[in-house]
């Protein structure tokens, strides 16, 4: 299995455990990823706000190289990027405007994108190509008795859901099921984390991660796990700033591909838990998790 | 002696039919006459409680064209793009992306709900980040957004910014791609307004 890999700004800053993390359990798992040589940034919601146009173009260039290359579909980790990309997708082939305009611009710097590609999520790649058979026979130490939130958070299932459900989606459930994890009920799953808000509108953008991780903790659970790298960094960078003392909430939030190292065996420098602002090491040791 | 009160009602000759046109037009906006003003959008947004204007309420405002109150609302820019209205609204009105169209309009027309408001500065520093070199680089991203809002926020950011460093996620290196040049021209031919 051979996929093209956008791996977006945030995995190459502070969401780097994500990056870290993935490309070892791909490898366990034998998925080939080739990075898109020279990709750019996706445009998250910035370029949305801004330009249309650019906002696609931007997407396109992404497409057009990823196709160039022939390295098959392409699997974007960050959330924003997955939809970003998706989107891109759906409006040059929706609307014939800016699909001629997005062309026109491709076609000034040499380029073409004919939309033969796929848009995917490594967790729509693990649970629906790679198959969660194969992940269970690479299980060597299962997660037993973790007690676990899974957050899918929301632009992986919103507005493009191709693979699981966009308000009750089950696909991290399953495969963390599968590494021996007992998953919480957890009805906040795809309840926005504030995204941006956290740092442009604190008093608005903090308690909406914060409420997601008392949510966690009234669950009994023992950590969140995430599929992206915004939602891992406001609901792991943020836990002290709000209410702080007495309701200090000390939650580790980690990546699904950190638990899938953990679980596969691999080693602590493919698993990165030294990442984690909030430390991961005491919840693990006290269910007797070696890492 | 006369009294000067304050008109609270709009005469329809004081909306603007175009705004509203414009915004149908826009990518996205083609079913905002659809809505049957539901209230399901407002119910499932999670930021409807901080908003001037619910989303219902703006989708209504938006079509009527109260143009001046909705461009110059903290309900576009409060948006979240968590596209939960988007999904649920049973007549498949694609409320997030007129949110975006609102959005751009607001900048186009350099209207805000009041000075130095960080969420369009925030859209347009990355703008010209992702501009000028092609990828973001989130430290400085952040750092230009408080030098331009909140210089003394960097003070409330120690925490934050300390265990950035201690698990080496803050990284000073300035991100970019190789071919800057041929993204830029890309840009311009679709239309940057740097």
């Amino acid at each position: 299995m051979r996929y093209s890999y956008y791996p977006g700004c945030s995995l190459k800053g502070t969401g780097r455990a994500y990056e870290e993390s993935l490309l070892p359990v791909f490898r366990a798992l034998k998925v080939e990823l080739a990075e898109i040589p020279d990709w750019n940034c996706c445009g998250a919601t910035a370029y949305m706000s801004s330009d249309e146009s650019c906002a696609f173009a931007l997407g396109a260039r992404n497409l057009a190289i990823a196709e160039r290359e022939k390295a098959g579909d392409v699997i974007a980790p960050c959330s924003a990027c997955y939809l970003n990309l998706n989107k891109t997708q759906h409006y040059l082939a929706e609307y014939p405007d800016i699909g001629r305009k997005v062309q026109a611009g491709l076609r000034a710097i040499g380029m073409s994108y004919a939309g033969t590609l796929k848009v995917r999520h490594p967790l729509d790649v693990v649970i629906n190509d790679v198959g969660l058979d194969a992940v269970k026979a690479l299980v060597r130490k299962p997660l037993k008795g973790l007690k676990v939130a899974p957050y899918y958070g929301c632009q992986i299932v919103r507005p493009y859901a191709t693979f699981d459900d966009a308000f009750n989606p089950t696909t991290m459930d399953r495969l963390l099921a599968v590494l021996g994890a007992e998953v919480v009920p957890y009805g906040l799953k795809t309840r926005c984390c504030g995204g941006s808000l956290t740092g442009t509108l604190e008093p608005v953008g903090v308690p909406m991660a914060h409420r997601l991780l008392l949510e966690a903790r009234e669950r009994g659970a023992d950590m969140v796990t995430t599929v992206c790298p915004l939602c891992q960094f406001n609901l792991d960078g943020y836990q002290g700033t709000v209410g702080g003392g007495a309701d200090e909430i000390a939650m580790p939030v980690t990546y699904f591909t950190q638990l899938m190292g953990i679980a596969f065996g691999l080693p602590a420098a493919d698993v990165v838990l030294n990442r984690g602002i909030v430390p991961a090491e005491d919840v693990l040791a006290r269910r007797q998790i070696a890492v | 002696m006369t009294t000067q009160f304050k008109r609270w009602i709009k005469y329809e000759a004081d909306t603007d039919p175009d705004f509203a046109r414009s915004i149908v037009e826009s990518p996205g906006g083609e079913r905002l006459r659809h809505c049957i003003q539901c209230g399901t959008c407002s119910g499932t947004c999670p930021l409807a409680t901080h908003m001037d204007y619910t989303p219902r309420r703006l989708i209504q405002m938006t079509r009527e064209g109260f143009k001046a109150e909705v461009l110059s609302s903290f309900t576009i820019w409060l948006c979240a793009s968590c596209y939960s209205c988007t999904c649920d609204c049973p007549k498949e009105i694609k409320i997030t992306d007129i949110m975006y169209a609102l959005k751009r309009r607001a900048i186009q027309e350099g209207v805000y709900p009041r000075r130095s408001f960080p969420i369009p500065v925030l859209a347009r520093e990355f703008f010209k980040m992702v501009y000028n070199r092609g990828r973001v680089s989130e430290s400085w991203l952040v750092t230009f957004l408080l030098l331009k809002t909140n210089v003394l926020k960097f003070f409330s950011m120690t925490r934050l910014g300390l265990g950035l460093l201690r698990t080496g996620r803050f990284s000073p290196k300035i991100e970019s791609i190789e071919r800057r040049e041929e993204l830029q021209r890309l840009l311009d031919a679709v239309g940057a307004a740097k």
